[in-house]
């Protein structure tokens, strides 16, 4: 085993170490709970370890705009907030977009509609996975369900926004935020910007001046860049992964993320201990969505049944990825109250011996 | 070969057919800041941070980097773009409409943190790019589409001064109002601009120039009424001067 040394922390710092680990040299944020860890612990820690930029914005419009003022300038830039706030950023993302800008912006996902609670809550999942804010644009969509994957993931979350100059949402939810548990901290191989340098406003000195804009009002230039858009998700659908977990003899596989796929598996772990066939797919990524997947276990025979603490979003999906072969039942534990692993005893068998 | 070039643009202005009317005076603010970044060295340090109103097309005009902020987010933009290269000269371009109303936190907040940028605010009292809607800075009495009567105080209050607003923050360096209606006043109008770019460039802090300008296309105007328009209607309301310089002792 690994000797590296382990720390105790809750998951919103381990998303904030996990992004100082990445190289992220600014942050912008705006007070909202449950993430409020993140600017806390980022409001000394950006300086002192990667003497880097930290500034509370006057409101998540601001900060998104920060986030994408950074970014064009090709720094490792992120936001962080949670519902309310990440629906107040959503112009700004599509702007990021549409000028093919990098940036990270973290959900700690929380109940809504409106103010909902402070509750943990998978509502956003729509919002995240086509685009949130106005055009034809998607952002890659990673959901940690372990405060080690909090820390990953930012590693990773970096990585891809450098790599197809695209905003990418890490969607955690109040579970992930709030819980504690030991996390190995890692550091990453030198950032990798993916030639930032060959796009990023920093002075026109011995080159061409350069443009990063979203309008493009020339006959067939918008067109053009939608297509160019297009091509772009159509390759970032390779990032696909999901956490395969006793699926090879199962007769009923759950499908469930983030916290909840990680509730589920203990629900799981428990039923084949009493000799039930049942597995679990645990998306990692939900944009790109592990469609194929779910296909090739459709192809086995399989019957779905995909579980969220939502009222029945991220089903669709997978309705969509075994379209033609199979479908999935859906059980959505309500946004406000939290689950644990006895509640998704009874939906899970009801399904097995239907 | 007899013809002798007495009047020239600097290398940074891009010679093209421009879009503003006739009159406009968006084109006289460009020629300035072109001028001015020029005359001090800085363009190729230069970014640029553009807004959304007619002027969203400066990037044609001007020969440096620049980024496309959403509508009013300008100062928030050019605040993440100045953490991310300190060692650049960071300024917006805005309209009134885009700063003084739907940026209006953004504007304020970026002066109040003192960030180090610099701020063009070209106040011609209208929303021109939409097509002449009453904007925050529309005076009382003016005509718009949106209040074809003319603006009227008690329903849709008065005009917002930007500049005494601003002027009023303690994270302001350098504030003044300036007009581009005479030739005299685009001369103040270029000082100005130095004297805020300076501000940046010196580290002081934030530079913001407001340029009282002609937007003869929604007012209805041929370009000289528009400038007269300009001295006896909005110089009253909209004094020019300087409301704040913290290299003076003392403030105005
Ligand atoms: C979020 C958003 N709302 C509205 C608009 C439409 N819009 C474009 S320009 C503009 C007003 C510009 O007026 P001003 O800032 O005064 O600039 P001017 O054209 O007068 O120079 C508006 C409302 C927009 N682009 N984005
Ligand atoms: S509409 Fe007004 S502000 Fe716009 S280009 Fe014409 S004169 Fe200038
Ligand atoms: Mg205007």
């Amino acid at each position: 085993m690994s000797e590296k040394k382990r720390i105790f922390i809750k998951g919103n710092e381990a998303i904030s170490r996990g992004a100082l680990a990445a190289g992220c040299t600014c942050y912008f944020g705006y007070p909202i709970t449950p993430q409020n860890d993140i600017p806390e612990f980022l409001s000394t820690e950006m300086a002192a370890v990667n003497n880097g930029e930290f500034v509370q914005a006057e409101s998540e419009v601001a900060a998104a705009n920060m986030l994408l003022g950074a970014a064009a300038g090709g720094a490792r830039a992120m936001t962080t907030s949670s519902s309310p706030g990440v629906s107040l950023m959503q112009e700004a993302i599509s702007y990021m977009a549409g000028s093919e800008l990098p940036g990270v912006i973290v959900n700690v996902n929380r109940g809504g509609p409106g103010l909902g609670d402070i509750g943990s809550s998978q509502g956003d999942y729509f919002q995240s996975t086509r685009g949130g804010g106005h055009g034809d644009y998607r952002t890659l969509v990673l959901a940690p369900g372990t405060c080690q994957e909090g820390y990953d993931m930012m590693i990773e979350a970096f990585d891809l926004a450098f790599k197809y100059r695209n905003p990418v949402l890490v969607l955690a939810d109040a579970i992930v935020g709030q819980m504690k548990e030991p996390v190995t901290p890692w550091e990453p191989k030198a950032a990798d910007n993916h030639g930032a340098e060959d796009w990023c406003i920093d002075g026109a000195k011995g080159r061409e001046k350069r443009l990063l804009k979203s309008l493009f009002l020339e006959d067939g230039a918008l067109a053009g860049q939608n297509r160019n858009l297009q091509s772009k998700y159509e390759a970032m659908q390779a990032e696909a992964r999901a956490d395969v977990f006793e699926c090879d003899d199962a007769e009923l596989v759950v499908v469930a993320f983030g916290s909840i796929g990680r509730i589920v598996k203990s629900t799981v772990r428990r039923l084949r201990s009493e000799g039930k066939k049942v597995g679990l797919v645990r998306p990692l990524t939900l944009y790109p969505f592990p469609s194929e997947v779910l296909r090739d276990l459709a192809k086995q025979g399989k019957r779905f049944l995909t579980i969220e603490q939502n009222c029945g979003q991220m089903v669709d999906d997978v309705r969509l990825s075994v379209r033609g072969i199979a479908d999935s039942e859906f059980h959505g534990h309500m946004p406000g109250d939290l689950p644990g692993s006895d509640d998704f005893l009874a939906p899970i068998i009801k399904h097995l011996e239907d | 070969m007899s013809e002798k070039l007495v009047f020239d643009a600097p290398e940074i202005m891009i010679d093209r057919p421009t879009h503003y009317c006739p009159g406009c005076h968006h084109g006289v603010a460009h020629r300035l800041v072109g001028e001015v970044l020029t005359e001090m060295g800085l363009v190729d340090d230069t970014l640029c941070v553009g807004s959304i109103g007619c002027s969203v097309f400066i990037y044609n005009y001007l020969d440096v980097d620049a980024v496309e902020a959403p509508h009013g987010r300008a100062p928030a933009v050019a605040t993440g773009l100045k953490r991310a290269h300190k060692d650049k000269f960071v300024f917006t371009y805005q309209g009134d409409g885009d700063l003084a109303s739907i940026g209006l936190a953004e504007i304020v907040h970026a002066a109040n943190r003192g960030e180090k940028i610099s701020v063009v605010f070209v106040n011609n009292t209208v929303y021109g790019m939409t097509g002449g809607q009453m904007a925050p800075t529309t005076l009382v009495g003016q005509k718009a589409t949106t209040c074809p009567d003319g603006r009227c105080a008690e329903e849709h209050g008065q005009a917002i001064r930007m500049s005494e607003i601003i002027g009023g923050l303690g994270g302001t360096a350098y504030c003044e109002r300036v007009s581009l209606d005479s030739v005299k006043n685009i001369r103040r109008a270029k000082k100005a601009l130095r004297k805020a770019f300076e501000m940046q460039v010196n580290g002081t802090g934030f530079g913001f120039v407001e340029m009282l300008s002609a937007c003869p296309t929604n007012w209805k105007m041929d370009p000289i009424a528009a400038n007269t328009r300009i001295k006896e209607e909005m110089i009253p309301y909209f004094p020019l001067g300087v409301f704040k310089d913290v290299t003076k002792d003392g403030e105005e």
